[in-house]
């Protein structure tokens, strides 16, 4: 199942998680020690993680490594770069509103 | 016409808060008006090729303004603004939440939260908005609706491994 990366952040754990692996590779069981939670409940978040294809997962030996892909989290920095396209374009249709607002009182 | 007039656009991650600042070379009440009034409000409130509709709207504290964003395709997505405070030319509140034709909420999206202040710098004005929302959770509901409108961010430091990262 093909997830939204935005689901990814949607969860606090989820996120710290992410933070975690940002700069490490960790195994699961390194990354449960982190948190107050069960072994179970970090496994869910890391299948949803990796559903969301955010993470980079390497085998050493018998264990599994996993990494964030960096380059998934930029979507994130897309997306708000459209909200903010999304403000901009408003706001020059409103200059251009208040424009033709200045010139009819200037008509009167 | 493109205007060459700064914006600021930020993020406040702790509050889930988006902030819009902007100047406008239009005097106080001209840009209050564009806000306030529908009919004007409706020329610029969507992006283009998108066009706003607005059934209804009373401009008063307890009022509702109920209005759609249309795609070019006849597409219609419907929010209802509930106004819960106004002071003239000043500022104004009110919550965002998207609904059905008849104002119906969707309960599942939450709402947002619109804090706009309104100031006069010399001939130009300054409008300040911080648009609040409940949780990342309604944001990704918003998102997977395709609708990029309204917004929240707890990214909880993860720009800052971007910044890292680059």
């Amino acid at each position: 199942m093909k997830r939204d990366i935005f689901q990814a952040i949607a969860d606090p754990t989820r996120r710290a998680i992410l933070v975690l692996i940002s700069s490490t590779a960790l195994t699961p069981n390194a990354i449960a020690e982190q948190f107050q939670t069960t072994r179970q409940a970090v496994s869910k978040h890391i299948k949803i993680l990796n559903e969301c294809d955010l993470l980079e997962e390497k085998k050493l030996g018998r264990e599994i490594y996993y990494q964030l892909k960096i380059d998934k989290m930029k979507e994130i920095d897309h997306w708000l770069e459209q909200f903010k396209k999304i403000w901009e374009q408003r706001f020059d249709q409103l200059d251009q509103v208040l424009m033709n607002l200045k010139s009819k009182e200037n008509e009167i | 016409m493109k205007s060459n007039l700064l914006m600021n656009f930020s993020v406040d991650k702790e509050n889930k808060t988006v902030n819009v600042k902007r100047k406008f070379n239009a005097s106080l009440s001209n840009v209050w008006s564009a806000w306030t009034d529908a009919a004007i409000l409706d020329l610029w409130w969507a992006p283009a090729p998108f066009k706003s509709k607005t059934k209804f709207m009373e401009f008063r504290e307890g009022g509702k303004r109920l209005y759609a964003m249309v795609s070019p395709e006849g597409e219609e997505r419907w929010a209802v603004f509930e106004y819960t405070s106004i002071s003239p030319k000043t500022n104004f509140k009110h919550s965002s939440t998207f609904c059905d034709a008849e104002g119906v909420p969707n309960s599942d999206l939450g709402s947002s939260y619109w804090d706009i202040n309104f100031s006069e710098n010399g001939d130009s004005t300054i409008v300040d908005i911080a648009i609040k929302r409940g949780s990342l959770e309604e944001l990704e509901k918003i998102i997977e609706m395709g609708f990029k409108e309204g917004f929240t961010s707890a990214l909880q430091g993860l720009e800052k491994i971007l910044e890292a990262k680059k």
